[in-house]
């Protein structure tokens, strides 16, 4: 297992917080998937920040805020500080979006952005794109994770373009690399570890299933599967067919 | 004098922004920015409020 600005993780599974239908089915979440990191974000205080903290470090498990929400830099840079005051770390999943529909990453301003917080002392995961040049710029600002969309946040619709994904884990072999946005069932999330992915962020496809906490148990299986299966070498696929019952030794019968 | 806390205007009798919090019941753990500007909290017991600023204080809150 790869590590993350030197935390190893006991699980490749990166687990929001939002949009579940209570704190107690969270927690039960958290509990059967045994993810190693919660996503955070910061909000107005309205009365109910403090519970949900505690509850938050009740968890155990590392702490990544978000910038959710930004669309500048500026805005980005001021959200980032203050989630490691609150949040006492200097990880940060780096949100800064361009496109209101697609929430797609505005990844110019994400690099500016990626430089000053490392200057400033940030551990940086950005929410990127799958292309390989921006993620290059991102390595050269300072990062040292990469995390590239499956597809549009809440989508669901797992890896979009599985030929990208392939090619970062390619291009980037040194670096921890997190499929972060898209993953709507397990076999998606199978399929991003498979692809030699070091581990997948996600939070709709189990917040909004029907039985969370068992969304969450599968999706751990899945990441696990998907894991031992690309350290396992899988065969390539063929067109055609090729027994696997030897063809030596059949009786002659017809 | 009159402020913007967080997006609400208020009439406020604190000068400081650690008096603000103080007086406006913001008791646990945030973070506060004035003007867009993040105001760590080392400094918010010098940070002297003028009228028409706009203070934000945030809160730990779910994400993903």
């Amino acid at each position: 297992m790869r590590t993350f600005y030197g935390t190893e993780l006991a699980n490749p599974l990166m687990l929001g917080t939002a949009q579940y239908p209570s704190p107690a089915i969270l927690e039960q979440a958290f509990r059967e998937s045994g993810a190693a990191v919660a996503t955070v974000s910061l909000r107005r205080e309205g009365g109910a920040g403090q519970t949900f903290w505690q509850m938050i470090q009740d968890l155990g498990v590392n702490i990544l805020p978000n910038t959710a929400g930004c669309h500048t830099v500026k805005e980005t840079v001021t959200t980032a500080h203050m989630a490691r005051e609150v949040f006492d770390t200097r990880w940060i999943k780096l949100e800064l979006i361009g496109h209101t529909d697609s929430l797609q990453p505005d990844v110019f301003q994400l690099v500016e952005a990626a430089r000053i917080l490392t200057e400033d002392g940030f551990q940086v995961f950005p929410y990127t794109t799958d292309d390989l040049v921006v993620g290059e710029h991102l390595l050269e600002a300072g990062c040292e994770v990469l995390m590239p969309w499956g597809a549009p946040i809440g989508s669901g619709r797992g890896l979009n373009n599985e030929y990208a994904l392939r090619a970062m884990r390619s291009e980037f072999p040194d670096t921890p690399l997190v499929v972060d946005a898209g993953i709507g069932r397990p076999s998606h999330a199978a399929h991003a570890m498979e692809l030699g992915y070091d581990a997948v962020l996600l939070n709709t496809a189990v917040a909004r299933a029907g039985e969370p906490p068992m969304m969450a148990k599968a999706m751990a299986l899945a990441v696990e599967a998907g894991r031992l299966a690309f350290e396992a070498d899988p065969i390539e696929a063929r067109d055609m067919a090729e027994a696997s019952t030897p063809v030596i030794g059949k009786a002659f019968l017809s | 004098m009159k402020i913007v806390l967080n997006g609400e205007p208020r009439v406020v009798g604190a000068e400081t922004l650690s008096a603000l919090l103080e007086e406006c019941g913001f008791t646990g753990r945030v973070a506060t920015a004035v003007n867009e500007g993040f105001v760590p909290a080392s400094l918010r017991i010098a940070h002297i409020l003028k009228d028409g600023d706009r203070v934000e204080v945030l809160a730990p809150m779910q994400g993903g």
